[in-house]
């Protein structure tokens, strides 16, 4: 039998936007990578030299699939690391045309973290655009404060890591490229599931949303786009890793996203299938439930919805019980008692909120399992508080 | 004004207490939520809009809610 990663039986891997299972490619190829791809590939020798040429042929993989050119692409350890470097690197690049960085409200934390110590570093600011009630960018307010004097970089997400509304990066691009402001697009949740329009000028993701290992980031500069490097010891104007790179990952990485690609548009179709039944079944057996995000323009993987009176942890911790991993929009912020910012930002519930995201191996069964066992945990947890 | 001292509580506790609350008042009342959970003006609006109730103001910790169905 082939190996999803996960194991049989009753539990239910359902968080795959966090953290995919190994694809049964990266696997293989990692495995084969430890033996062949463990040298230095900066080094001369013929170790080296291999090592060498697995890592080109990874880039001109991962830069096919992106639709770039292969020095154009750059892999670091992780997708934060991709995300912090192309915001500050591409920040540092344009000092000498302004300080502002303009960014959506449902940005990713990552990106979020760096705005924040890009205007502490200062000189510099963060302006951040607004959504619709179904997550959607306001593109008027975008195109208003791009073409500000002074904006160095733009930052908008592909699709929402939280609820999987599609943005209109084409058209965000289209404002960028009118006001010669670079855009750099996080298309963490995408990249493997759904082609990204051509357009912006720097874009990252991540190798384990896509059923690479983990500790893979893919950073791309576009050739004329100046970026400088934001870390010590390091006057680079191309993006370079921070330390050695975990080839045999990133070979396993290339090779995951190959595969993926290549089973995408049959996977959206049954993906999408299978999330609108989730979307359909939850709205007619679990009262007072606000399902969000775009119903349409929408990632092919992902869905969200707020139970009303429902903590949400306490509803995640009662799924696991029942054998289904979720996660909830709350969960990046737990830590802090903050409300989900992209949530918040969209004006929706944001608690007794849970996040549902497929992969290659689940199944329809999978699904009704958790759609036949939340009415009920639903149903205890509000009869507790008294509802 | 009916006033519902829910500070300290964690959402979705002050969202809670403003259901059962507005169940026993007439139509045209305003609710007073005091609730410092940072989540609390958000999902109160948001409750607001799905169970079509007017909210009607945020001044501090009060957030204030009119009964119009």
């Amino acid at each position: 039998m082939e190996s999803t990663g996960v194991p049989p039986g009753a539990a239910a891997y359902l968080d795959a936007a966090t953290a995919a299972p190994l694809h049964p490619v990266a696997r293989q190829a990692l495995l084969a990578a430890l033996d062949d791809g463990w040298a230095d590939p900066d080094r001369l020798y013929s170790a080296g030299r291999r090592a060498g040429q697995l890592l080109d042929a990874a880039r001109a993989a991962v830069a096919e699939a992106l639709g770039a050119r292969p020095d154009e692409v750059t892999f670091v350890s992780s997708g934060t690391a991709a995300v912090h470097a192309a915001v500050l690197g591409g920040l540092a690049g344009r000092k000498r045309a302004g300080r502002t960085l303009v960014h959506s409200a449902i940005e990713h934390s990552a990106v979020l973290h760096a705005a924040a110590r890009h205007v502490a570093d200062g000189p510099g600011d963060a302006v951040e655009v607004g959504v619709d009630l179904r997550g959607r960018l306001d593109l008027d307010a975008w195109r208003t404060a791009v073409h500000r004097p002074g904006v160095a970089l733009a930052s908008l997400i592909s699709a929402s890591h939280e609820v999987g509304t599609v943005q209109p990066v084409a058209a965000a691009a289209q404002v960028c490229a009118e006001a010669g402001v670079p855009l750099y697009v996080d298309a963490a949740q995408s990249v493997g599931h759904l082609l990204v329009p051509p357009g912006w000028s720097l874009l990252s993701a991540s190798a384990h949303k896509w059923g690479g290992p983990p500790g893979v980031g893919v950073l791309v500069v576009r050739k004329g786009v100046r970026w400088l490097s934001p870390y010590p010891g390091d006057d680079h104007h191309r993006p370079r890793p921070v330390g050695a790179l975990d080839l045999p990952a990133v070979v396993a990485a290339a090779a995951s996203l190959r595969a993926a690609m290549g089973e995408a548009a049959a996977e959206a179709v049954r993906l999408s299938a299978l999330v609108e039944r989730i979307r359909t079944v939850v709205a007619a057996t679990v009262p007072d439930v606000e399902v969000v995000g775009d119903p349409d323009d929408r990632l092919p993987h992902l869905v969200t919805f707020s139970c009303l009176y429902v903590d949400g942890e306490a509803l995640l911790h009662g799924l696991d019980r029942a054998g289904f991993a979720v996660s909830s929009g709350s969960s990046c912020t737990a830590s802090t008692l903050r409300p989900s910012h992209v949530l918040e930002a969209m004006g929706v519930l944001s608690h007794g909120n849970v996040r549902v995201s497929l992969h290659r191996g689940t199944t329809a069964e999978d699904v009704d399992r958790f759609l036949a066992v939340l009415p009920a945990l639903v149903a205890e947890i509000r009869q507790e508080a008294g509802m | 004004m009916i006033v519902l001292d829910c500070l300290g509580q964690r959402c979705p506790l002050p969202v809670i207490a403003l259901a059962k609350k507005i169940r026993n008042v007439p139509v045209g009342e305003v609710i007073r939520v005091l609730a410092d959970d940072p989540a609390a003006p958000n999902d109160i609006r948001a409750w607001c809009r799905m169970k079509e109730q007017e909210f009607v103001r945020e001044e501090g910790t009060a957030l204030d809610i009119r009964k119009i169905s």
